[in-house]
């Protein structure tokens, strides 16, 4: 194709992303301006469910952005090549997917006229105060990384300023793991395994949305990613989500062990309705076993798209993980009186807390991901976040050993 | 610069300028002028009015914390005790209109009153247990003088 | 000013501070003499105020306690039980076993370790030196992590705008509440409303009282008879205990 008709491409492409992304940040501004006004009575959410569809999304945003950075730590850190080209595009992605999912929680607080006062009022013993000084670090210290990889003055700095990026990140997602982790109030979170268990899932969200992204932008570019370094990440991609699911198998059997948590797993893993159809059908087969067997396949994997089909499935399954955690969690009612039924007025004792996610939450949610897309579009038009593979120096045998 | 340019912004400032004055003066023939009508009951603030105007936010900014966090209740600068000497007579409430006490200056300066979503703007009903901000020997002078007046607010 | 003038007043003056006596008399009961505080006087750990729950005095569809702490507190329902604020309600409990069943009304426990205290991000969520546990809706930002944290499921939200608020009480759109051991009434020297409407009914099931002072009603029974708190294994050191359950 010829430069000219190229350039008309991308202008198109660039545009109509633009467009539709816009619009989506507009419909959660709308969301968001309607919750504000009404307050959360017009959202699904209740004094059994207090944390709704937002924040699965935020969540979600929150750690993939933290193992989007992976990518770049393995080129920084571990020296791999294939991985430093992809490190500037990897960086990106984690500022936007923070800042992103960070706006969802911030807009979704039942004050969120008060961001000041979270940013001046803090309060030492509390996760979320902790998480708020890791995510502003973050922006600091991925920001500064970035710089030393794309102006060449500051090269020499990048070693270091990636591995401060790497055990900075693994501190943010232990935190963010540990905001449930430090819940003894409640059955389904409360333990110390949350924390490391965040962190390999977002090693492996963190991936899955890269894949997605690269694969776009190759495509949308006309650029045919090498097979070599697709199948890299494809394994890489494989073992993580193995991981996950390794962590999962032993937060449910740890729990199925204790007696005092066996009627909570029942309702996770039997009869919690749509809950127990997330986690098995979202989480554990689309999410966990069909990744897998593609990635694992000898020819299915080596398929145009396989990857990026995979990546995607993960993602949804990210989504239904999330979903059952946080919403699950927060539907299996708190048990006040073991061995005793309870009922009250408000709703203690009740089989199962319903909700159900309202337009507003999930056009916030939405509106999340918008600003996430609409900063890397723009940024990746503007500045040279496309991985630059040096396909000579790949050539050479002794490169591709990983 | 080119001279259409030139002239366009000459005639944009003009303009601007001139809606400015119209602005001022029509804003300027109505109460606006820095000054506005107070809503109050006795003969004076807790503190003169000059101090109020620049510092009613620190003092009730101090006094919250103080009772909010320590408990202490003294009702000087309490907020109780302001609605109840400033709330109008008319709406029995320091907001609600631009007349009223709190929301005429505040919509005037433009700053948001973030006060009133959680407390209520209305007076408290009378009683004589009803502590009164100024809370010396003059506090039964001045309930002397409001029930004998009867001012006292309902 | 003439001299009658000024005996006339001081007259009158007397007479209003008779009359305030004569109105304030009634919120001191026979059991907790004297626990107001001189306004200026901030709130201190020598006392610690504590409820006794007596459950085997509660009786199912008694709901005075209740009641009486919506009122007092101006929480009125907007016909949406789910996202209606409920500082205190009745639970009615069977033994699944035995099939015993006894009721008792639940309310922030006033922990000595609060985990809602622990996880406010901006600390307005906070125990007073007295041991009541507050929100200081100042500065609460209303992200309900407190609501996740409390095991007592204690919290609500304000999920819709409220006007009409009671002045001691204030309360608004957006941020978290809870049972406030009716403190601006215990720092009168009043009871809390819950306490005082059960003892008006005649139930006397709920007790309050200053848990550092051994004297007291409340020490000498916890001191005496067995009582318990709820989800005593967190180690809360919850400031409501109850007897019979």
């Amino acid at each position: 194709m010829n430069y000219e008709n190229f350039r008309r491409i991308e202008e198109r492409v660039f545009y109509t992303l633009v467009g539709v992304l816009g619009l989506v940040v507009l419909a959660g501004a709308g969301a968001w301006h309607y919750m504000e006004e009404h307050g959360h009575i017009v959202t699904g959410m209740s004094n059994q469910i207090v944390w709704g569809l937002p924040h699965v999304f935020a969540i979600f945003l929150i750690v993939a952005a933290s193992g989007v950075l992976n990518v770049a730590s393995i080129g920084s850190v571990f020296g791999k090549p294939i991985y430093k080209a992809r490190a500037p595009l990897s960086g990106l992605l984690a500022l936007a997917m923070l800042g992103g999912g960070l706006a969802v929680l911030m807009l979704d607080l039942g004050r969120s006229d008060r961001l000041i006062v979270a940013a001046t009022h803090f309060n030492p013993t509390s996760v979320f105060a902790w998480n708020i000084i890791l995510y502003s670090g973050f922006f600091g210290i991925v920001a500064t990384y970035l710089w030393t990889m794309m102006d060449r003055r500051m090269h020499d700095y990048s070693k270091f300023a990636g591995f401060s990026a790497f055990i900075w990140r693994l501190i943010l997602t232990t935190g963010t793991g540990s905001i449930f982790g430090f819940l003894v109030a409640r059955q389904a979170y409360g333990t110390a395994l949350l924390a490391p268990m965040f962190v390999i899932m977002s090693f492996a969200w963190g991936l899955a949305v890269f894949n997605v992204v690269q694969s776009a932008m190759y495509r949308w570019n006309g650029i045919k990613l090498d097979p070599a370094i697709m199948r890299r990440m494809k394994n890489l991609l494989a073992v993580f989500v193995a991981a996950v699911l390794y962590f999962t198998i032993v937060y449910h059997l740890t729990n199925l062990y204790f007696a005092k948590q066996t009627s909570f797993e029942r309702f996770m893993l039997i009869d919690g309705g749509v809950y127990t159809t997330l986690f098995w059908l979202g989480q554990i087969v689309i999410g966990s076993l069909i990744p897998l067997a593609v990635l694992f396949h000898p020819e299915l994997s080596q398929r145009c798209g396989a990857v990026f089909l995979a990546s995607m499935l993960i993602i949804f399954g990210a989504f239904c993980h999330l979903y059952v955690l946080i919403i699950g969690g927060q539907a299996f009612p708190l048990d006040l009186f073991p061995g005793m039924a309870a009922t009250s007025s408000f709703f203690d004792g009740r089989a199962v807390h319903p909700y159900s996610p309202s337009l507003p939450e999930f056009l916030l949610g939405l509106g999340g991901i918008g600003v996430t897309f609409l900063l890397v579009t723009i940024a990746v038009r503007v500045l040279k976040f496309m991985p630059q593979d040096d396909f000579r120096h790949l050539a050479k045998a002794e490169n591709l050993t990983d | 610069m080119t001279t259409t340019w030139q002239t366009a912004l000459k005639w944009l400032g003009a303009a601007f300028t001139a809606a400015l004055l119209v602005g001022a003066s029509i804003n300027g023939a109505s109460a606006h002028e820095g000054k506005h009508k107070i809503d109050a009951k006795g003969d004076k603030c807790v503190r003169e009015t000059e101090f109020m105007r620049r510092n009613h936010m620190d003092l009730l900014k101090h006094q919250r914390n103080d009772t909010m966090r320590k408990g202490i209740r003294t009702t000087q600068f309490s907020l109780k005790g302001c609605i109840d000497c400033h709330a109008s007579p008319v709406n029995n409430s320091v907001i609600g209109t631009n007349d009223n006490f709190c929301q005429g200056c505040h919509s005037y300066a433009a700053v948001k009153l973030d006060c009133f979503e959680c407390h209520s703007s209305k007076p408290r009903p009378a009683s004589p247990a009803t502590p009164h901000p100024l809370a010396d020997a003059q506090a039964g002078e001045m309930q002397a003088k409001a029930a004998t007046s009867g001012e006292v607010s309902k | 000013m003439s001299d009658v003038d000024k005996n006339r007043r001081q007259m009158i003056g007397v007479g209003v501070a008779a009359a305030a006596g004569l109105a304030i008399a009634p919120g001191v009961t026979l059991l907790d003499l004297a626990h107001g505080r001189p306004a200026d006087q901030a709130a201190d750990s020598s006392k610690r105020w504590g409820l006794l729950v007596d459950s085997t005095k509660c009786t199912s569809g008694c709901s005075d306690c209740v009641s009486a702490c919506h009122t007092e507190n101006g929480v009125t329902s907007t016909g949406h039980p789910e996202t209606d604020p409920q500082w205190i309600r009745k639970i009615e409990l069977t033994e699944i076993r035995s099939g015993r069943s006894h009721s008792l009304p639940m309310m922030c426990q006033h922990c000595a370790e609060p985990p809602c205290v622990d996880v406010c991000p901006t600390g307005a969520s906070f125990k007073r030196a007295d041991g009541i546990v507050l929100v200081d809706r100042h500065i609460c930002i209303g992200c309900r992590y407190c609501m996740m944290a409390c095991p007592y499921k204690a919290r609500s939200f304000v999920h819709e705008e409220h006007h009409d608020q009671k002045p001691d009480v204030p309360r608004g759109k957006g941020c978290v509440e809870a049972c406030t051991l009716c403190v601006h009434r215990v720092d009168k020297g009043e009871l809390p409303a819950c306490v005082e409407a059960c003892q008006k009914a005649g139930h006397e099931a709920i007790l309050f009282g200053d848990l550092n002072d051994p004297n007291s009603e409340i020490s000498k029974r916890i001191a005496t008879i067995a009582t318990k708190q709820v989800r005593a294994d967190l180690n809360l050191n919850t400031g409501v205990r109850y007897q019979g359950i």
